[in-house]
């Protein structure tokens, strides 16, 4: 019960807390069904890759990538600014900035005036959401610039991950020699997250203790 | 809240999100479940005025003011009733009501049963995370019979309340469960569910990261409904009844027609009623 | 309006057999078990003394049981228009005796009293020969054998339409107006008709109503249908309520009314929903009503709170009965009066109106949609089981203007703020569909915008803005009736109403005059009309119907009386009577 529950699994800097009680209103005989299947991420089972055709396809799926990134960022860096966390707010902002930067680099290259429109039923991603694309609950109310970018080198090496499988797949020689250049610009990416990691310290052990207990509200 | 939205504005996701924040805690599933909605009012290409989120009160149930649509938050319980009451005077308008489990399913546990009976044509959007978050912590009606509190301390010992059974068997057209952690799959869930006729019930699996930190797990523990949605109450019940909470997507789809809209269209003057008093 | 000089103990017959003496009212009670069919005999007998062109008022008791049970019907006709119930009853007539001794205490009988009973159903029970009541055997059932399709109660509603004065040919309209089929059921019912009339010329002793007076524009009408009709000429087109007894004949009559003036109305699954949902319909635009009684009331009053907060106009109708919990609930009581006003936690000025008589449902209930709507705050209109359920013959209740006129924003409002802090304290809806300007109502202490807000500016702001609406109303002359001259002055409201003007008239023959003030409007109050209204009184009389004087004590916490102030009350639920009333005022005057 205690609200100082370590919430970042991604990183190292959190140990990942086993599901005491993750069971729900489950007889037992389906509780006992449950043991026996095999536990796979939703990331997984749930999605396709993206149908990518041509080099326009992949560009728009990169640009949605990117744009997709920047937007949670900002959401994150919101979250922390409702919750007095400046610096991790400022930090996620620049994220934002950064990722929008890509994002319009993309527009620029392919000469686009405007954002490539989603497909028919929106953007398929392999994962739930685009590989850049934080999860919301990864966030913790005292989470430390560490944890934050400890989240952006994840996306970087998801996004990274995603246009290798996308050189494998390629259905030409074109899109593969443009899904090999994306794919080294995002280990670029994950360089220079790392680097910055390297020069932020590591939160001390207690970095999520607080004293007081959660507050009531409405 | 007051948010200007210019009506001809593309109607993007974020078109739907207020610039008033939520106070939800980081890591909070409703992020994303606020996500989803937005999203979905988007892919049916609505405009935020023509909109209406109704909740009681909780934390999720907090919803309607980080939208740019109308929003009625309520009292405790009873999203249900006053959005049965909006819909039925303004049928033009999407009505979405929201809220969480103790909510709906226990303050509120009476009008979710004879919404789904009544079956008027609009969307309810759960946010389930098995406990009370706003009074801190105390067990709610689909929470673990033995999970520990300071209010039950041991537990209820109550056994949890299994609301998509209850849906079915009281009658709602359309049943889905969605995942936080996924909210493109709910957004397209909450989408289908504003499109089906008659009462939409969408309960979203929303971790409550400060009372159940152990939630967390539900990431790896969620999967897509193993088999087809279906229309034969009967299997859906079957499915439901031996289903461990965790199969998402659309799990019962039903063709009964959606409550019959309310306001006729006058036939005559209200003078004329006092004929039937004169002598 | 002096009905009642007539009355009164040791008075000698005037007429002969079947020729009583002349009256300008005249109280009857037809009684017997399920199955006799007193209510039917008692609805003809009302609708045959409107057809005579005279004024009349029935209310109905009942035992507990929903079938088979006992019942009794009380008409009182006259030639003035009435708001209540007589003193003594002139005839009691019953079909059978079967614990009929429950209504004694209903129907008070006097040595004047005829009793008219079925001899081969018993004798009539001790609590009424007691009363000195002469008793005349009739045969009702016998007699209805003989003729084929005849029925006992038809029976008695020719002999006491005879024994009253109505003439035939008004009660054999009555009889062919409620049975369009024709055929054997009529010439059954209008041959027993005839023999009730032919009884009536053995029975000696009963008053006759004087003249009828001279014919106006009347109706026939229930109080509920009354605060109906009232409701939709105020503008309300949806409803959602949950069945209560007194409220449900309300609920009944407009929900094919709404229909066809294009509304609607939903049954709800209880009072919580009932009441949620007019919210959710005012908030979409459209006015919205519930109606209910004390319990159903209890359980809406934490929304009733919602609606002040959010600002939605809504109507709330209690037909009050007998509380607290389930109480009795076939009968009046006006002990609402405390939760009405203060039932809300917080600081949650409202409004509350009471109608003051049948007919004046329909005002009252038109007048709190148009506060409730102009106002944008809900208002409860506290009725009264007696004349929700009584079913009278009125004066045709003049037309007034008012309607809900409610304040809406425009589209696209540059700068929109839906609780702005306006100088009259209302400041304009956003209707959903409304481009531009999307809100969201919040129960929530807000700001201007409407955003959730615990800064003490903002709270304090808008507890202010939202008292100012009701401080700024101008009620006009409809806070209350104000009648007659005097330094003594009664105030009361709701259904002690009619008593109480009958014993102004009886105290005016004995040559006491006073004041009346009854109030229409109980929340906001308005100390600076009733001061005036007050001026030179050196005494006031409390009258209400109920056991802690509820009224009297909100008076004195909200007023400042002149003189010397009483309460008199008493609970329900037996309905008030002019002679106590009456008694109290003669009392007064000398004393």
């Amino acid at each position: 019960m205690s609200p100082a529950r370590k919430p970042i699994r991604r990183g190292a800097a959190v140990a990942k807390k086993p599901a005491k009680k993750a069971g729900r209103k489950a007889p037992p005989a389906t509780s006992a069904r449950r043991a026996q299947l095999k536990v796979v991420p939703a990331a997984v089972a749930a999605h396709s890759a993206p149908p990518i055709k041509d080099v326009e396809g992949l560009m728009a799926y990169a640009y949605a990538l990117e744009a997709e990134a920047s937007e949670r960022y900002n959401e994150f860096a919101d979250v922390m600014e409702t919750h007095n966390n400046r610096e991790v707010a400022e930090l996620f902002r620049k994220l934002a900035r950064i990722e929008n930067i890509h994002a319009e680099h993309i527009l620029e290259e392919m000469g686009w005036t405007s954002p490539p429109p989603p497909p028919a039923g929106g953007w398929r991603w392999e994962s739930v959401e685009g590989p850049e694309t934080a999860d919301f609950t990864d966030l913790h109310y005292l989470m430390q610039p560490y944890h934050a970018l400890q989240i952006a080198l994840h996306n970087e090496k998801r996004a990274e991950a995603f246009f290798r499988d996308l050189v494998q797949r390629a259905p030409s020689g074109k899109v593969r020699t443009a899904a090999k250049e994306m794919a080294a610009e995002e280990a670029e990416h994950v360089q220079l997250v790392e680097e910055w990691l390297k020069r932020t310290p590591e939160p001390e052990s207690d970095w999520a203790h607080d004293p007081d207990p959660p507050r009531w509200s409405d | 809240m007051t948010t200007p939205v210019k009506a001809q504005a593309a109607v993007t996701p974020q078109a739907f999100k207020s610039d008033y924040k939520p106070v939800w805690c980081p890591g909070c599933g409703d992020f994303s479940v606020l996500s989803s909605i937005t999203k979905a009012f988007a892919l049916l290409a609505l405009q935020p005025e023509n909109i209406a989120i109704v909740s009681g009160i909780g934390c999720s149930s907090r919803i309607p003011a980080y939208t740019t649509c109308y929003g009625f938050h309520g009292v405790h319980g009873r999203a249900l009733p006053a959005a049965t009451g909006l819909k039925l005077a303004r049928p033009e308008l999407t009505v979405v009501a929201a809220g969480g489990d103790g909510d709906g399913y226990s303050i509120g546990g009476n009008h979710f049963l004879h919404a789904c009976r009544r079956n008027v044509d609009m969307t309810y959007v759960v946010m389930d995370n098995h406990v009370y978050g706003m009074t801190k912590g105390q067990p709610s009606p689909t929470t673990e019979p033995d999970w520990d509190s300071k209010l039950s301390p041991g537990g209820t010992g109550m056994r949890a309340f299994n609301p998509l059974v209850i849906a079915l068997a009281a009658g709602a057209n359309f049943i889905a469960r969605g995942f936080a952690g996924d909210p493109n799959t709910t957004a397209t869930l909450i989408a289908e569910a504003i499109s089906a006729p008659g009462f939409s019930f969408v309960e979203v699996l929303s971790p409550c990261v400060t009372f159940r930190p152990e939630q967390r797990e539900w990431k790896q523990m969620v999967r897509p409904a193993p088999v087809q949605s279906t229309d034969d109450p009967g299997r859906a019940a079957r499915r439901l009844m031996t289903d461990d909470g965790m199969n998402v997507g659309v799990l019962y789809k039903g063709s009964r027609a959606a409550y019959r809209t309310a306001i006729a269209k006058a036939q005559r003057r209200p003078a004329e009623l006092e004929e039937e008093f004169k002598i | 309006m002096a009905s009642g000089e007539t009355h009164g103990a040791g008075r000698p017959d005037a007429g002969g057999p079947g020729q009583g003496e002349l009256r300008n009212s005249v109280s009857v009670a037809i009684a017997g078990s399920g199955g006799a069919g007193v209510m039917t005999a008692g609805n003809m007998l009302l609708e045959a003394a409107a057809q005579a062109g005279y004024y009349a008022l029935m209310t109905r008791s009942s035992g507990p049981q929903i079938r088979g049970g006992e019942a009794a019907a009380m008409i009182r006709i006259a030639t003035h228009p009435i708001d209540g119930t007589d003193d003594r009853y002139d005839l009691l007539i019953a079909l059978d005796w079967m614990n009929i001794n429950r209504f004694a205490a209903e129907i008070p009988l006097g040595p004047q009293s005829v009793l008219a009973g079925d001899p081969d159903q018993g004798e009539p029970p001790e609590v009424f020969v007691k009363t000195g009541a002469r008793y005349t055997p009739v045969p009702f059932k016998a007699a209805a054998k003989k003729i084929p399709n005849g029925w006992p109660n038809m029976i008695a509603f020719g002999l006491v339409g005879a024994l009253v004065g109505l003439a035939e040919d008004a009660l054999v309209k009555t009889v062919q107006k409620s049975m369009k089929k024709g055929g054997d059921a009529l010439a059954g019912s209008l041959a027993a008709v005839r023999a009730g009339i032919e009884a009536a010329a053995g029975i000696s002793g009963v008053p006759r109503i004087g003249s009828p007076p001279p014919q106006s524009p009347r109706w026939l009408v229930t109080g509920n249908q009354a605060a109906g009709y009232g409701a939709i000429r105020g503008g309300v087109r949806f409803v959602a309520a949950y069945p209560i007894t007194p409220a449900t004949e309300l609920l009944e009559w407009m929900a094919p009314a709404l229909k066809k003036v294009g509304g609607a109305l939903v049954q709800a699954e209880d009072e919580l929903a009932s009441i949620n949902m007019i919210l959710g319909a005012s908030y979409g635009g459209v006015p919205a009503l519930t109606a209910t009684s004390g319990p159903g009331l209890s359980l809406m009053i934490e929304s009733i709170g919602l609606g002040i907060t959010a600002e939605v106009p809504i109507v709330i109708v209690d037909v009050m009965r007998v509380g607290p919990s389930t109480g009795i609930a076939t009968k009046s009581e006006q002990s609402d009066v405390n939760i009405a006003l203060y039932g809300m936690h917080g600081d949650a000025p409202h409004v509350v109106v009471a109608p003051n008589s049948v007919a004046d449902c329909l005002m009252t209930t038109q007048w709190a949609v148009h506060l409730a709507e102009t106002l944008q705050v809900p208002a409860i209109v506290l009725a009264d089981q007696f004349f929700g359920q009584a079913r009278a013959v009125v004066e045709r209740p003049a037309d007034v203007a008012f309607a809900g006129e409610r304040r809406t924003a425009t589209a696209g409002d540059e700068g929109y703020q839906r609780y702005a802090l306006t100088e009259s304290g209302v400041s304009p809806m956003a209707i959903p569909g409304t481009p531009g300007i999307t809100y969201t109502a919040d129960g929530l202490e807000h700001n201007e915008r409407g955003t959730p807000s615990s800064q003490a500016a903002d709270h304090i702001a808008q507890l202010e803005k939202r008292a100012r609406k009701l401080a700024l109303l101008d009620c006009g002359s409809h806070w209350a009736d104000v009648e007659g001259e005097g330094d003594v002055a009664v105030i009361t409201f709701g259904s002690c109403t009619g008593p109480v003007r009958e014993a102004f008239a009886r105290a005016a023959a004995d040559g006491v005059r006073a004041r009346l003030v009854s109030l229409r409007l109980l929340a906001p109050a308005q100390p600076a009309r009733l001061a005036a209204a007050l001026e030179g009184v050196r005494r006031v009389l409390v009258v209400e119907q109920n056991h802690t004087g509820q009224l009297y004590r909100f008076l004195r916490a909200e007023y400042d009386l002149p003189g010397e102030v009483s309460s008199f009350r008493r609970p329900g639920p037996l309905p008030m009577r002019p002679d106590e009333i009456h008694r109290q005022l003669i009392e007064w005057s000398r004393a």
